[in-house]
Protein backbone atom coordinates (compact mmCIF):
# COMPACT_ATOMS: atom_id res chain seq x y z
CA UNK A 1 0.00 0.00 0.00
CA UNK A 2 1.44 3.48 -0.96
CA UNK A 3 0.49 6.06 1.38
CA UNK A 4 0.54 10.01 0.51
CA UNK A 5 1.24 12.20 3.45
CA UNK A 6 0.15 15.88 3.19
CA UNK A 7 1.76 18.64 5.34
CA UNK A 8 -0.37 21.58 6.54
CA UNK A 9 1.23 24.63 8.70
CA UNK A 10 0.78 28.44 9.24
CA UNK A 11 2.80 29.31 6.69
CA UNK A 12 3.64 32.39 9.00
CA UNK A 13 5.55 30.31 11.26
CA UNK A 14 8.68 29.98 9.11
CA UNK A 15 8.25 34.10 9.38
CA UNK A 16 8.51 34.28 12.75
CA UNK A 17 11.29 31.72 13.09
CA UNK A 18 14.58 32.59 14.65
CA UNK A 19 18.07 31.64 11.54
CA UNK A 20 18.74 28.97 14.14
CA UNK A 21 14.91 27.40 14.56
CA UNK A 22 14.68 27.17 10.70
CA UNK A 23 17.87 25.68 10.24
CA UNK A 24 16.96 23.06 13.11
CA UNK A 25 13.44 22.39 11.63
CA UNK A 26 15.41 21.87 8.00
CA UNK A 27 17.55 19.75 9.52
CA UNK A 28 14.95 17.85 11.24
CA UNK A 29 13.23 17.04 7.47
CA UNK A 30 16.92 15.82 6.30
CA UNK A 31 16.86 13.54 9.17
CA UNK A 32 14.07 12.48 8.54
CA UNK A 33 14.20 12.30 4.53
CA UNK A 34 17.29 10.04 4.98
CA UNK A 35 16.18 7.49 7.60
CA UNK A 36 12.76 6.77 5.27
CA UNK A 37 14.86 6.32 1.84
CA UNK A 38 17.28 4.08 4.31
CA UNK A 39 14.26 1.84 5.33
CA UNK A 40 13.24 2.15 1.58
CA UNK A 41 9.52 3.46 2.49
CA UNK A 42 10.80 6.88 0.37
CA UNK A 43 8.67 7.35 -2.67
CA UNK A 44 8.88 10.93 -2.98
CA UNK A 45 8.56 14.21 -1.23
CA UNK A 46 8.75 17.97 -2.31
CA UNK A 47 7.99 21.42 -0.66
CA UNK A 48 5.49 23.61 -2.14
CA UNK A 49 6.28 27.10 -2.48
CA UNK A 50 4.11 29.95 -0.52
CA UNK A 51 0.36 29.93 -1.20
CA UNK A 52 0.53 33.37 -2.66
CA UNK A 53 2.01 31.50 -5.64
CA UNK A 54 -1.39 29.24 -5.91
CA UNK A 55 -3.14 29.06 -9.09
CA UNK A 56 -6.46 27.09 -9.65
CA UNK A 57 -8.75 26.36 -12.61
CA UNK A 58 -11.72 24.79 -13.34
CA UNK A 59 -13.85 24.01 -16.42
CA UNK A 60 -17.26 24.96 -16.54
CA UNK A 61 -19.40 24.31 -19.90
CA UNK A 62 -16.15 24.38 -21.90
CA UNK A 63 -15.01 26.95 -20.53
CA UNK A 64 -11.55 27.56 -18.62
CA UNK A 65 -11.23 29.59 -15.59
CA UNK A 66 -8.04 30.62 -14.04
CA UNK A 67 -8.24 32.64 -11.01
CA UNK A 68 -5.32 33.33 -8.59
CA UNK A 69 -5.13 31.87 -5.18
CA UNK A 70 -5.55 28.26 -3.38
CA UNK A 71 -8.32 25.96 -3.97
CA UNK A 72 -11.12 27.55 -1.94
CA UNK A 73 -14.24 25.13 -2.49
CA UNK A 74 -14.98 23.39 1.15
CA UNK A 75 -17.68 21.01 -1.05
CA UNK A 76 -14.54 19.41 -2.94
CA UNK A 77 -12.05 17.34 -1.02
CA UNK A 78 -8.75 16.12 -2.25
CA UNK A 79 -8.69 13.50 -4.31
CA UNK A 80 -5.47 13.07 -6.12
CA UNK A 81 -2.41 14.51 -7.63
CA UNK A 82 -0.05 15.11 -10.64
CA UNK A 83 4.00 15.93 -10.50
CA UNK A 84 4.35 17.69 -13.58
CA UNK A 85 7.40 19.26 -15.26
CA UNK A 86 6.46 22.52 -17.16
CA UNK A 87 8.50 25.36 -18.55
CA UNK A 88 6.36 27.87 -17.59
CA UNK A 89 3.18 28.66 -15.39
CA UNK A 90 1.55 29.29 -18.36
CA UNK A 91 2.30 25.25 -19.70
CA UNK A 92 1.37 23.88 -16.31
CA UNK A 93 -1.81 25.53 -16.29
CA UNK A 94 -2.38 24.07 -19.80
CA UNK A 95 -1.37 20.29 -18.94
CA UNK A 96 -3.54 21.06 -15.29
CA UNK A 97 -6.68 21.92 -17.42
CA UNK A 98 -6.45 18.25 -20.05
CA UNK A 99 -6.69 16.46 -16.09
CA UNK A 100 -10.49 15.15 -16.06
CA UNK A 101 -11.74 16.42 -12.81
CA UNK A 102 -10.98 20.31 -14.48
CA UNK A 103 -14.13 19.98 -15.72
CA UNK A 104 -16.03 19.00 -11.93
CA UNK A 105 -13.55 19.78 -9.64
CA UNK A 106 -10.60 22.32 -9.34
CA UNK A 107 -7.28 22.27 -10.07
CA UNK A 108 -4.68 23.96 -8.01
CA UNK A 109 -1.17 24.48 -9.32
CA UNK A 110 1.69 25.00 -7.10
CA UNK A 111 5.41 25.25 -7.93
CA UNK A 112 7.62 23.16 -6.39
CA UNK A 113 10.16 25.01 -4.10
CA UNK A 114 13.92 23.63 -4.57
CA UNK A 115 16.30 24.34 -2.11
CA UNK A 116 19.89 25.29 -2.85
CA UNK B 1 11.86 58.43 -30.92
CA UNK B 2 13.18 62.38 -30.33
CA UNK B 3 14.77 64.00 -33.06
CA UNK B 4 18.68 63.48 -31.39
CA UNK B 5 20.18 65.65 -33.94
CA UNK B 6 19.73 68.80 -31.62
CA UNK B 7 21.97 71.16 -29.52
CA UNK B 8 24.53 69.12 -27.57
CA UNK B 9 25.21 70.33 -23.88
CA UNK B 10 23.94 70.03 -20.60
CA UNK B 11 20.56 71.46 -20.89
CA UNK B 12 19.94 70.12 -24.57
CA UNK B 13 21.03 66.84 -23.13
CA UNK B 14 18.49 66.75 -20.38
CA UNK B 15 15.96 68.27 -22.52
CA UNK B 16 16.56 64.96 -24.88
CA UNK B 17 16.89 62.89 -21.94
CA UNK B 18 13.19 63.45 -20.70
CA UNK B 19 11.53 63.86 -24.09
CA UNK B 20 13.66 59.91 -24.18
CA UNK B 21 12.15 58.90 -21.33
CA UNK B 22 8.72 59.94 -22.17
CA UNK B 23 8.68 58.20 -25.55
CA UNK B 24 11.38 55.09 -24.75
CA UNK B 25 11.67 54.24 -21.47
CA UNK B 26 8.85 51.48 -21.80
CA UNK B 27 10.51 50.17 -24.99
CA UNK B 28 13.51 50.07 -23.50
CA UNK B 29 12.25 48.64 -19.98
CA UNK B 30 10.25 45.57 -21.81
CA UNK B 31 13.50 44.52 -23.55
CA UNK B 32 15.41 44.64 -20.56
CA UNK B 33 13.13 42.65 -18.77
CA UNK B 34 13.73 40.10 -21.09
CA UNK B 35 17.36 40.25 -20.99
CA UNK B 36 17.24 40.56 -17.32
CA UNK B 37 13.98 38.13 -16.22
CA UNK B 38 13.21 39.79 -13.92
CA UNK B 39 11.10 43.16 -13.60
CA UNK B 40 12.54 45.18 -10.54
CA UNK B 41 16.55 44.64 -11.83
CA UNK B 42 15.15 46.16 -14.76
CA UNK B 43 13.36 48.73 -13.50
CA UNK B 44 16.58 49.47 -11.43
CA UNK B 45 18.83 48.94 -14.33
CA UNK B 46 15.88 51.56 -16.56
CA UNK B 47 16.78 54.35 -13.78
CA UNK B 48 20.90 53.85 -13.82
CA UNK B 49 21.41 53.14 -17.85
CA UNK B 50 19.20 56.93 -17.32
CA UNK B 51 21.28 58.27 -14.50
CA UNK B 52 24.37 57.06 -16.86
CA UNK B 53 23.18 58.96 -20.04
CA UNK B 54 22.63 62.13 -18.38
CA UNK B 55 26.52 61.42 -17.15
CA UNK B 56 28.00 60.63 -20.46
CA UNK B 57 26.30 61.74 -23.36
CA UNK B 58 26.69 66.11 -22.32
CA UNK B 59 30.76 64.82 -22.27
CA UNK B 60 30.37 62.27 -25.60
CA UNK B 61 27.36 63.38 -27.52
CA UNK B 62 23.97 61.29 -28.25
CA UNK B 63 24.96 58.07 -29.64
CA UNK B 64 23.58 57.28 -32.73
CA UNK B 65 21.08 54.95 -31.62
CA UNK B 66 19.82 55.98 -28.36
CA UNK B 67 17.47 53.33 -27.57
CA UNK B 68 19.99 50.35 -27.68
CA UNK B 69 22.44 52.44 -26.06
CA UNK B 70 20.03 52.80 -23.05
CA UNK B 71 19.02 48.98 -23.32
CA UNK B 72 23.15 47.80 -23.45
CA UNK B 73 24.20 50.05 -20.29
CA UNK B 74 21.20 48.85 -18.36
CA UNK B 75 21.95 45.69 -18.68
CA UNK B 76 25.72 46.30 -18.52
CA UNK B 77 24.86 47.99 -15.19
CA UNK B 78 22.57 45.11 -13.62
CA UNK B 79 25.68 42.53 -14.36
CA UNK B 80 27.71 44.72 -12.16
CA UNK B 81 25.41 44.89 -9.81
CA UNK B 82 24.48 41.34 -9.86
CA UNK B 83 27.89 40.19 -9.55
CA UNK B 84 28.87 42.58 -6.51
CA UNK B 85 25.67 40.38 -5.20
CA UNK B 86 27.29 37.23 -6.25
CA UNK B 87 30.12 38.00 -3.71
CA UNK B 88 27.84 36.57 -1.02
CA UNK B 89 25.73 34.21 -3.15
CA UNK B 90 26.68 31.38 -5.59
CA UNK B 91 22.76 31.93 -6.98
CA UNK B 92 23.30 35.25 -8.53
CA UNK B 93 26.77 34.45 -9.76
CA UNK B 94 25.36 31.58 -11.86
CA UNK B 95 22.87 34.38 -12.91
CA UNK B 96 25.27 36.79 -14.01
CA UNK B 97 26.61 34.20 -15.83
CA UNK B 98 23.77 33.03 -17.79
CA UNK B 99 22.76 36.70 -18.18
CA UNK B 100 26.01 37.78 -19.82
CA UNK B 101 26.36 34.80 -22.30
CA UNK B 102 22.90 34.50 -23.25
CA UNK B 103 21.67 37.93 -24.10
CA UNK B 104 23.65 40.17 -26.71
CA UNK B 105 22.30 42.99 -27.55
CA UNK B 106 22.76 43.78 -31.29
CA UNK B 107 22.39 47.68 -31.55
CA UNK B 108 20.77 47.30 -35.47
CA UNK B 109 18.56 44.61 -34.03
CA UNK B 110 15.08 44.92 -36.15
CA UNK B 111 12.83 46.88 -34.29
CA UNK B 112 9.74 44.79 -34.43
CA UNK B 113 12.14 42.65 -32.33
CA UNK B 114 11.85 45.28 -29.83
CA UNK B 115 8.13 46.17 -30.57
CA UNK B 116 7.84 42.15 -29.90
CA UNK B 117 8.99 42.65 -26.05
CA UNK B 118 6.64 45.37 -24.97
CA UNK B 119 3.92 43.11 -26.20
CA UNK B 120 5.74 40.04 -24.23
CA UNK B 121 5.33 42.57 -21.47
CA UNK B 122 1.94 43.53 -21.82
CA UNK B 123 1.10 39.65 -22.13
CA UNK B 124 2.89 38.80 -18.13
CA UNK B 125 0.81 41.78 -16.91
CA UNK B 126 -2.40 40.67 -17.76
CA UNK B 127 -1.44 36.95 -17.13
CA UNK B 128 -4.91 35.23 -15.79
CA UNK B 129 -2.55 34.07 -13.19
CA UNK B 130 -2.42 37.15 -11.61
CA UNK B 131 -5.58 39.02 -9.81
CA UNK B 132 -7.76 41.03 -11.90
CA UNK B 133 -7.17 43.91 -9.67
CA UNK B 134 -3.17 43.32 -9.81
CA UNK B 135 -3.33 42.85 -13.69
CA UNK B 136 -5.10 46.44 -14.09
CA UNK B 137 -2.29 48.10 -11.89
CA UNK B 138 0.58 46.14 -12.99
CA UNK B 139 -0.16 46.94 -16.85
CA UNK B 140 -0.96 50.64 -15.75
CA UNK B 141 2.76 50.55 -14.06
CA UNK B 142 4.80 49.05 -16.26
CA UNK B 143 3.31 49.01 -19.59
CA UNK B 144 1.79 52.40 -19.29
CA UNK B 145 5.00 53.97 -16.80
CA UNK B 146 2.25 55.37 -14.58
CA UNK B 147 3.03 56.08 -10.88
CA UNK B 148 1.62 54.11 -8.16
CA UNK B 149 0.51 57.30 -6.79
CA UNK B 150 -1.14 58.11 -10.42
CA UNK B 151 -3.18 54.61 -10.17
CA UNK B 152 -4.10 55.05 -6.76
CA UNK B 153 -5.47 58.50 -7.38
CA UNK B 154 -7.40 57.11 -10.78
CA UNK B 155 -9.07 54.08 -8.73
CA UNK B 156 -9.83 55.93 -5.83
CA UNK B 157 -7.53 53.71 -3.45
CA UNK B 158 -4.48 54.33 -1.29
CA UNK B 159 -1.10 54.23 -2.91
CA UNK B 160 -0.17 51.61 -0.13
CA UNK B 161 -2.98 49.22 -1.87
CA UNK B 162 -1.75 49.63 -5.04
CA UNK B 163 1.60 48.77 -4.18
CA UNK B 164 1.14 46.09 -2.22
CA UNK B 165 -0.92 44.84 -5.51
CA UNK B 166 2.20 45.58 -7.56
CA UNK B 167 4.29 43.68 -4.95
CA UNK B 168 2.79 40.69 -4.85
CA UNK B 169 1.92 40.60 -8.70
CA UNK B 170 5.88 40.61 -9.37
CA UNK B 171 6.40 38.03 -6.62
CA UNK B 172 3.85 35.68 -7.91
CA UNK B 173 5.52 36.10 -11.59
CA UNK B 174 8.95 35.81 -10.68
CA UNK B 175 7.82 32.68 -7.92
CA UNK B 176 5.66 30.68 -10.51
CA UNK B 177 7.22 31.04 -13.57
CA UNK B 178 4.62 33.37 -15.33
CA UNK B 179 6.38 33.47 -18.60
CA UNK B 180 7.70 36.41 -20.71
CA UNK B 181 6.61 35.40 -23.88
CA UNK B 182 3.53 35.92 -26.36
CA UNK B 183 1.20 33.39 -26.48
CA UNK B 184 1.15 30.26 -29.04
CA UNK B 185 -1.07 30.79 -31.78
CA UNK B 186 -3.40 27.97 -29.92
CA UNK B 187 -3.72 30.45 -26.54
CA UNK B 188 -3.85 33.42 -28.22
CA UNK B 189 -7.04 34.05 -28.53
CA UNK B 190 -8.24 33.38 -24.86
CA UNK B 191 -5.09 35.28 -23.76
CA UNK B 192 -6.03 38.13 -26.24
CA UNK B 193 -9.69 38.39 -24.61
CA UNK B 194 -8.30 38.94 -21.29
CA UNK B 195 -5.62 41.65 -22.26
CA UNK B 196 -8.57 43.20 -23.80
CA UNK B 197 -10.68 42.68 -20.82
CA UNK B 198 -8.19 44.98 -19.02
CA UNK B 199 -7.76 47.62 -21.61
CA UNK B 200 -11.13 47.94 -21.75
CA UNK B 201 -11.87 47.61 -18.00
CA UNK B 202 -9.25 50.92 -17.63
CA UNK B 203 -11.24 52.54 -19.97
CA UNK B 204 -14.39 52.07 -18.65
CA UNK B 205 -12.83 53.17 -15.10
CA UNK B 206 -12.13 56.36 -17.14
CA UNK B 207 -15.30 56.97 -18.87
CA UNK B 208 -17.81 55.65 -16.34
CA UNK B 209 -16.31 56.52 -13.23
CA UNK B 210 -18.10 54.46 -11.45
CA UNK B 211 -17.25 55.77 -8.27
CA UNK B 212 -16.53 59.34 -7.29
CA UNK B 213 -17.79 62.97 -8.60
CA UNK B 214 -15.74 63.49 -11.72
CA UNK B 215 -18.22 62.41 -14.89
CA UNK B 216 -14.34 61.28 -16.79
CA UNK B 217 -11.21 60.38 -15.41
CA UNK B 218 -10.04 61.22 -18.74
CA UNK B 219 -6.54 60.30 -17.81
CA UNK B 220 -7.29 56.83 -18.06
CA UNK B 221 -9.55 56.22 -20.72
CA UNK B 222 -6.54 58.16 -22.72
CA UNK B 223 -4.58 56.04 -21.09
CA UNK B 224 -6.72 53.11 -22.68
CA UNK B 225 -6.94 54.29 -26.53
CA UNK B 226 -3.02 54.68 -26.21
CA UNK B 227 -3.02 51.04 -24.78
CA UNK B 228 -4.93 49.99 -27.73
CA UNK B 229 -3.60 51.98 -30.73
CA UNK B 230 -0.21 50.05 -29.38
CA UNK B 231 -1.87 46.48 -29.40
CA UNK B 232 -2.89 47.29 -32.76
CA UNK B 233 -0.09 48.44 -34.10
CA UNK B 234 1.83 44.78 -32.51
CA UNK B 235 -1.22 42.64 -32.61
CA UNK B 236 -3.41 43.49 -35.89
CA UNK B 237 -6.52 40.77 -34.41
CA UNK B 238 -9.59 41.62 -35.56
CA UNK B 239 -10.99 42.14 -31.87
CA UNK B 240 -7.97 44.46 -30.96
CA UNK B 241 -9.22 46.84 -34.04
CA UNK B 242 -13.13 46.34 -32.49
CA UNK B 243 -12.21 47.74 -28.76
CA UNK B 244 -10.30 50.41 -30.22
CA UNK B 245 -12.85 51.39 -32.47
CA UNK B 246 -15.16 51.28 -29.36
CA UNK B 247 -13.33 52.93 -27.36
CA UNK B 248 -13.05 55.65 -30.05
CA UNK B 249 -16.69 55.91 -30.72
CA UNK B 250 -17.29 56.52 -26.71
CA UNK B 251 -14.40 59.05 -26.52
CA UNK B 252 -16.13 60.89 -29.47
CA UNK B 253 -18.65 61.81 -27.21
CA UNK B 254 -16.92 62.78 -24.42
CA UNK B 255 -17.90 66.93 -24.59
CA UNK B 256 -20.96 66.13 -25.72
CA UNK B 257 -21.98 63.83 -22.30
CA UNK B 258 -21.75 66.39 -19.38
CA UNK B 259 -22.94 69.67 -18.62
CA UNK B 260 -19.64 72.31 -17.66
CA UNK B 261 -20.95 71.66 -14.15
CA UNK B 262 -20.50 67.50 -14.61
CA UNK B 263 -23.75 66.42 -14.99
CA UNK B 264 -24.67 63.97 -17.02
CA UNK B 265 -26.14 64.67 -20.83
CA UNK B 266 -28.50 61.44 -22.16
CA UNK B 267 -27.21 60.14 -25.67
CA UNK B 268 -30.74 61.76 -27.08
CA UNK B 269 -30.58 65.33 -25.16
CA UNK B 270 -26.33 65.45 -26.40
CA UNK B 271 -25.33 68.28 -28.74
CA UNK B 272 -24.11 65.98 -31.64
CA UNK B 273 -21.95 68.60 -33.24
CA UNK B 274 -19.81 68.09 -30.47
CA UNK B 275 -18.61 65.00 -30.95
CA UNK B 276 -15.16 64.22 -32.61
CA UNK B 277 -15.50 63.76 -36.15
CA UNK B 278 -11.90 62.73 -36.17
CA UNK B 279 -12.12 59.57 -34.02
CA UNK B 280 -15.72 58.61 -35.18
CA UNK B 281 -13.90 58.69 -38.38
CA UNK B 282 -10.88 56.57 -37.05
CA UNK B 283 -13.76 54.39 -35.38
CA UNK B 284 -15.12 53.40 -38.48
CA UNK B 285 -12.28 52.52 -40.52
CA UNK B 286 -11.39 50.21 -37.72
CA UNK B 287 -14.42 48.63 -37.46
CA UNK B 288 -14.63 47.90 -41.26
CA UNK B 289 -11.00 46.51 -41.11
CA UNK B 290 -12.66 43.97 -38.20
CA UNK B 291 -15.51 43.20 -40.33
CA UNK B 292 -13.04 42.59 -43.54
CA UNK B 293 -11.45 39.51 -41.91
CA UNK B 294 -14.47 37.80 -41.41
CA UNK B 295 -13.60 36.68 -37.50
CA UNK B 296 -16.13 38.91 -35.84
CA UNK B 297 -15.89 39.34 -31.65
CA UNK B 298 -18.21 40.55 -29.41
CA UNK B 299 -15.96 44.34 -29.36
CA UNK B 300 -16.56 44.66 -33.17
CA UNK B 301 -20.22 44.21 -32.63
CA UNK B 302 -20.80 46.81 -29.86
CA UNK B 303 -18.21 49.03 -32.21
CA UNK B 304 -20.56 48.44 -35.02
CA UNK B 305 -23.44 49.61 -33.07
CA UNK B 306 -21.70 52.54 -31.22
CA UNK B 307 -20.71 53.13 -35.63
CA UNK B 308 -24.80 53.64 -35.95
CA UNK B 309 -25.29 55.48 -33.28
CA UNK B 310 -22.75 57.97 -34.53
CA UNK B 311 -23.40 58.08 -38.07
CA UNK B 312 -27.53 59.16 -36.99
CA UNK B 313 -28.11 62.89 -37.22
CA UNK B 314 -30.39 62.37 -34.34
CA UNK B 315 -31.52 60.04 -31.59
CA UNK B 316 -34.96 59.64 -33.39
CA UNK B 317 -33.26 59.05 -37.25
CA UNK B 318 -31.03 56.46 -35.39
CA UNK B 319 -31.24 53.19 -37.43
CA UNK B 320 -32.53 51.38 -34.77
CA UNK B 321 -33.80 48.31 -36.62
CA UNK B 322 -30.48 47.89 -37.18
CA UNK B 323 -28.87 48.11 -33.85
CA UNK B 324 -31.68 46.16 -32.15
CA UNK B 325 -30.52 43.01 -34.61
CA UNK B 326 -26.85 43.63 -33.82
CA UNK B 327 -27.48 42.99 -30.60
CA UNK B 328 -29.44 40.01 -30.99
CA UNK B 329 -26.28 38.46 -32.51
CA UNK B 330 -24.48 39.85 -29.84
CA UNK B 331 -26.13 37.98 -27.26
CA UNK B 332 -26.16 35.00 -29.22
CA UNK B 333 -22.54 35.25 -29.39
CA UNK B 334 -21.77 36.65 -25.92
CA UNK B 335 -24.73 36.40 -23.88
CA UNK B 336 -24.92 38.69 -20.54
CA UNK B 337 -27.60 40.37 -19.03
CA UNK B 338 -26.31 43.79 -19.44
CA UNK B 339 -26.25 43.38 -23.28
CA UNK B 340 -29.92 42.05 -22.81
CA UNK B 341 -30.39 45.10 -20.77
CA UNK B 342 -29.45 47.33 -23.85
CA UNK B 343 -31.27 45.39 -26.45
CA UNK B 344 -34.41 46.12 -24.60
CA UNK B 345 -33.45 49.88 -24.71
CA UNK B 346 -32.68 49.37 -28.93
CA UNK B 347 -35.94 47.38 -29.21
CA UNK B 348 -37.82 50.42 -27.41
CA UNK B 349 -36.58 52.69 -29.95
CA UNK B 350 -37.92 50.27 -32.60
CA UNK B 351 -41.07 49.29 -31.31
CA UNK B 352 -42.28 51.66 -28.35
CA UNK B 353 -41.18 51.74 -24.56
CA UNK B 354 -43.90 48.93 -24.08
CA UNK B 355 -41.94 46.17 -25.65
CA UNK B 356 -38.76 47.84 -23.56
CA UNK B 357 -40.68 47.49 -20.28
CA UNK B 358 -41.77 43.84 -21.16
CA UNK B 359 -38.40 42.46 -21.81
CA UNK B 360 -36.94 44.61 -18.77
CA UNK B 361 -39.23 43.53 -16.47
CA UNK B 362 -38.78 39.53 -17.76
CA UNK B 363 -34.94 40.21 -17.24
CA UNK B 364 -35.67 41.41 -13.60
CA UNK B 365 -38.59 38.48 -12.97
CA UNK B 366 -35.58 36.16 -13.82
CA UNK B 367 -33.25 37.92 -10.67
CA UNK B 368 -30.94 39.33 -13.07
CA UNK B 369 -29.98 42.89 -12.44
CA UNK B 370 -31.78 43.54 -9.80
CA UNK B 371 -28.96 45.73 -8.30
CA UNK B 372 -27.99 47.29 -11.59
CA UNK B 373 -29.12 50.92 -10.79
CA UNK B 374 -29.03 51.12 -14.94
CA UNK B 375 -31.55 48.43 -15.01
CA UNK B 376 -34.14 50.39 -13.20
CA UNK B 377 -33.02 53.59 -14.82
CA UNK B 378 -34.20 52.10 -17.97
CA UNK B 379 -37.96 50.56 -17.03
CA UNK B 380 -38.25 53.81 -15.32
CA UNK B 381 -37.34 55.88 -18.68
CA UNK B 382 -39.76 52.94 -20.00
CA UNK B 383 -42.87 53.75 -17.46
CA UNK B 384 -42.50 57.87 -17.71
CA UNK B 385 -42.77 57.46 -21.49
CA UNK B 386 -46.28 55.63 -21.23
CA UNK B 387 -47.63 57.87 -18.42
CA UNK B 388 -47.30 55.27 -15.64
CA UNK B 389 -45.66 57.95 -13.30
CA UNK B 390 -45.94 55.93 -10.12
CA UNK B 391 -44.36 52.79 -11.29
CA UNK B 392 -41.79 55.13 -12.45
CA UNK B 393 -41.10 56.97 -9.25
CA UNK B 394 -40.37 53.59 -7.71
CA UNK B 395 -37.95 52.51 -10.46
CA UNK B 396 -35.92 56.21 -10.07
CA UNK B 397 -35.94 55.53 -6.49
CA UNK B 398 -34.33 52.33 -6.50
CA UNK B 399 -31.82 53.37 -9.19
CA UNK B 400 -31.08 56.09 -6.65
CA UNK B 401 -30.56 54.07 -4.01
CA UNK B 402 -27.92 51.76 -6.06
CA UNK B 403 -26.13 54.31 -8.15
CA UNK B 404 -22.60 55.46 -7.08
CA UNK B 405 -21.33 57.89 -9.55
CA UNK B 406 -22.31 61.70 -8.66
CA UNK B 407 -23.35 63.14 -12.13
CA UNK B 408 -25.51 59.51 -12.50
CA UNK B 409 -27.11 60.21 -9.04
CA UNK B 410 -27.84 64.29 -10.04
CA UNK B 411 -29.34 63.08 -12.76
CA UNK B 412 -31.54 60.87 -11.46
CA UNK B 413 -33.02 63.16 -8.71
CA UNK B 414 -33.29 65.44 -11.87
CA UNK B 415 -35.89 63.05 -13.36
CA UNK B 416 -37.41 62.47 -10.08
CA UNK B 417 -37.88 66.29 -9.64
CA UNK B 418 -39.37 66.26 -13.10
CA UNK B 419 -42.53 63.52 -11.89
CA UNK B 420 -42.78 65.38 -8.90
CA UNK B 421 -44.12 68.61 -10.79
CA UNK B 422 -46.38 66.33 -13.20
CA UNK B 423 -47.81 64.80 -9.86
CA UNK B 424 -48.88 68.98 -9.06
CA UNK B 425 -49.89 69.50 -12.88
CA UNK B 426 -46.86 70.34 -14.10
CA UNK B 427 -46.22 69.32 -17.84
CA UNK B 428 -44.37 65.77 -18.54
CA UNK B 429 -41.21 66.36 -20.74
Amino acid sequence: MKYLCLIYEAETLYATMSREEGQTMMAEYGAFTEEIKKSGQYIAGEALKPVQTATTIRIRNGQLSVTDGPFAETKEQLGGFYLIEAPDLTDALRIAGRIPSAKTGSIEVRPIQVFN
Amino acid sequence: MPDPTQEVGGNGVHAFADSLYRAESRRVLSTLIRLLGDMDLAEEALQDAFAAALERWPREGIPANPRAWLVSAGRFRAIDKIRRRARFDAVSAELADRIETEATVEPDAPPHGLEDDRLRLVFTCCHPALQADAQVALTLREVCGLATEEIAAAFLVSPTTVAQRIVRAKAKIRQARIPYRVPSLSELADRLDNVLHVVYLVFNEGYLSARGDALARSDLSSEAIRLGRLLADLLPEPEVFGLLALMLFHESRRHARATPEGDLILLDEQDRSLWDGAQIRQGRELVERAFASGRIGSYTLQAAIAALHAQAPTLQATNWAEIAGIYEILRRADPSPVVELNRAVAVAMRDGPAAGLELVDALLGEGKLTDYHLAHSARADFCRKLARWEEARISYLRALELVRSLPQRRFLEKRLRELAEIGTGGVPT
